[in-house]
């Protein structure tokens, strides 16, 4: 029951950021939440939303875990999940027939990429001892360029049923392919973290790897891990991409999408310096983000103002999560428990309460 | 001063002299090797004043970010930040009251804005610096497009003769094919880049400003304890960071004569990969910020060797990759073998070269040693 209490209190921040952005969208339509069949297929708002995180949802899963167990992040993943897209997209065109079978093969092969980026990525943090931004960073600058060696520059077309249906339904099946994906992605990183210790060991390394040596853990050991699972995130991740975009464009695919990872991981609550994670958390983030993107769509503002007002909203949720706006709101809200109406019980409200009522506060100081 | 030296053999150097020795070393060679290997067009003097002329805004930002990253934080909206200056200037620019230093002044209050808003966030409210300056990529990226999104040529005529504007070497040059003399030609930004190298060097050597900022990049902690105000060190360096960019995008404007939404993408990335080929830790506290304009020359360098060699456009980016890689693995070793206290880098009394046994220049080594 403890352990409930302290998880939702984690959870508190994204989950009323969602409900702050819902709110938004009833208010502007009533509509939000209808749903229609189109073919056999649902769509509506919440589909669409659910369709689009898709890759980011599976990313900021590997990127909750890189950040918690190096205390740094993975600004490569476009790059990565490029490359390993490029290398399923030219297995399976020169495969010929295409097949349930040679898409299953082509996949396994990109995750042996994606297992080889991570092995890359994960012996120079943990064996060399970079920094995961600048270790991550040499593939960002070359990444795309090895894509393009791989696919030859000819931005190849996916045109067969099979990816087609991977992208979109499968006939007979109610719900978008990629979000059944993402279901079965995220419902199997929740069974081997229920399931090993694997928590256990990424949070204790990334609190402080020397107690964590000493007690026996290989900090090293769990590094590496993580950065494998990461890149058996960035195949998959890519796996989506492609199938949804129906080509594989070397440019454009997956572009920025390591900002909204690791912005997925902040909003979900978790401390971007290691430690303590919440893969709740984070795919809860992803999906604000994707609801934030399209909120801001529907309430008719320019495309070209958009990264202005997500950064505006990011600022505002940042400062007011900050511990010392926290600590601040705290002791105002102790001064007026003790100021006002001492005799009769109130009702206690956290903290977070105060601060998260109230975000036009901080947002003063910045505009 | 002969047992001077024998009493003390093993001065060891400092991480920061360490590794800007390292870029150095490598930069020195790297132009050698261009040199041999291309010697009709990196012997010509011309070349490598390009090299400063056409990226000086970027050696600007370099030094800037090396600043904050040597007090343990990061800036990445510096890219986005000089192309909201370049846009916002042309625009000024090409309206009716423009002229060249109200455009000055908007570029350094637009830096120092981004700046201030960041620095307060981040130093004051202790939120994490990737994040926040994530979102200032964002902000200034979107105000630029809600700015102007078409590119916007320069016509004001007083900002044209700045462009065009070009200090010639008249003893330095190279006659061309017709037997012609061409001398060769600095941009005004090459003499902003010396300025503000000297200056910020001066800044962080011997200023109590820059010894709070590696104090506090080393470990903020022990910055603390003795008494330094690590809140508005932090945001200071932010605010200096942010006028760089501020000046990086006027330098810009002033090379490329254009407003453009393009312009400035991706350059917070190489002036990251610029500051540590130069030296500077991620971690902070270790950096020389003269290695910054050798870290970008190194990254430039290379660029222009693949070009020059014709190779595919691909290998630019990977090989870019590869150096990073290499510069990131020795670094890592170095650090590591120091760490161990195996690898020691301390020269033999008498290969010593005879001017570091003046007294007067033993003094001011030993005090760089110790920063």
């Amino acid at each position: 029951m403890r352990r409930l209490k302290a998880q939702v209190s984690h959870l508190f921040l994204p989950l009323s950021v969602l409900g702050l952005l819902i709110v938004i969208n009833l208010i502007k339509g009533a509509d939000y939440f209808s749903l229609t069949v189109v073919n056999g297929a649902l769509y509506g708002n919440i589909p669409n939303i659910l369709f689009g995180a898709s890759e980011l949802v599976v990313l900021s899963i590997g990127m909750a875990l890189v950040t918690a167990a190096s205390q740094g992040q993975d600004i490569g993943i476009g790059a990565s999940a490029t490359i390993t897209s490029a290398v399923f997209v030219m297995f399976v065109l020169n495969a010929g027939e295409v097949t349930w079978l040679t898409i299953t093969a082509g996949f396994l092969i990109s995750c042996v990429a994606g297992l080889v980026i991570g092995a890359f990525n994960g012996i120079l943090v943990s064996g060399f001892k970079v920094q995961p931004m600048v270790a991550t960073l040499i593939l960002f600058m070359g990444g795309r360029s090895i894509a393009f060696m791989i696919d030859g520059k000819l931005s190849p077309i996916l045109a067969n049923d099979i990816s087609n249906q991977i992208g979109t339904v499968i006939p007979g099946v109610p719900i978008q392919t990629p979000i059944i994906l993402t279901a079965v992605f995220i419902a199997l990183a929740a069974v081997v973290l229920k399931t090993t210790n694997l928590r256990l060991y990424i949070e204790s390394v990334g609190i402080n790897p020397s107690a964590a040596r000493l007690n026996g853990i290989n900090p090293k050991k769990i590094i590496f891990l993580t950065f494998l699972i990461m890149g058996i995130c960035t195949a998959v991740a890519g796996f989506i991409a492609v199938n949804k975009a129906g080509r594989h464009d070397s440019v454009n695919l997956l572009k920025f999408i390591m900002m909204d990872a690791i912005l997925a991981v902040a909003i979900g609550g978790n401390s971007l310096s290691g430690g303590k994670f919440s893969i709740t958390g984070s795919i809860i983030g992803a999906y604000t983000i994707e609801i934030l993107n399209r909120t801001l769509l529907r309430l008719e503002v320019q495309t070209e103002t958009i990264p202005a007002f997500k950064a505006v909203f990011i600022i505002i949720l940042m400062a007011v999560a900050s511990p010392v706006v926290r600590e601040y709101a705290q002791k105002i809200l102790q001064r007026v428990r003790t100021m006002g109406v001492s005799g009769t019980e109130r009702k206690t409200g956290t903290p977070n309460d105060e601060a998260v009522t109230s975000p036009n506060t901080p947002g003063k100081e910045e505009e | 001063m002969e047992s001077l030296n024998a009493a003390k053999p093993r001065k060891r150097l400092s991480n920061s002299n360490l590794l800007f020795i390292i870029a150095g070393v490598i930069f020195v060679l790297m132009y050698l090797f261009a040199i041999i290997n291309f010697p009709g067009s990196f012997m010509q003097f011309q070349t490598f004043f390009d090299l400063f002329n056409l990226n000086a805004p970027l050696i600007i930002l370099t030094l800037g970010l090396s600043i904050v990253m040597i007090g343990g934080g990061i800036d990445i909206s510096i890219g986005s930040v000089l192309g909201l200056v370049t846009m916002a200037c042309a625009v000024l620019l090409q309206s009716a009251i423009g002229s060249v230093w109200g455009a000055l002044l908007l570029a350094l209050g637009i830096g120092i804005a981004f700046g201030i808003l960041q620095g307060f966030l981040i130093a004051y409210l202790k939120i994490q610096p990737f994040i926040i300056t994530l979102a200032g990529l964002f902000l200034a990226k979107g105000l630029l497009t809600t700015l102007h999104k078409d590119p916007i040529n320069v016509t004001n005529s007083a900002f044209v003769s700045l462009r065009d504007f070009r200090i010639t070497i008249p003893w330095l040059g190279t006659e061309n094919r017709l037997g012609r003399f061409i001398p060769c030609e600095i941009r005004p930004g090459v003499i902003i880049v010396v300025v503000l190298v000297v200056l910020l060097a001066v800044l962080m050597k011997w200023t109590r400003f820059g010894r709070n900022v590696y104090a506090i990049g080393g470990n903020e902690q022990s910055a603390r304890m003795l008494g330094i105000n690590v809140k508005r060190t932090r945001f200071l360096t932010y605010v200096l960071c942010g006028l760089t960019a501020g000046i990086g995008g006027f330098v810009f404007l002033m090379t490329t004569g254009a407003g453009n939404v393009g312009n400035g993408s991706l350059f917070e990335l190489k002036a990251i990969a610029a500051s540590i080929i130069g030296g500077v830790l991620l971690n902070g506290g270790v950096g020389n910020l003269l290695g910054a304009p050798i870290g970008t020359l190194t990254l430039l360098i290379i660029n222009e060797l693949i070009r020059v060699s014709g190779v595919q456009s691909n290998f630019q980016a990977i090989v870019s990759g590869l150096l990073l890689y290499l510069f990131i693995v020795l670094q890592s070793v170095v650090m590591s073998l120091r760490d161990r206290r195996k690898f020691k880098i301390t020269l033999p009394p008498w290969l010593k070269p005879p001017w570091l046994k003046l007294p007067w220049l033993r003094g001011k080594k030993k005090a760089e040693n110790q920063g």
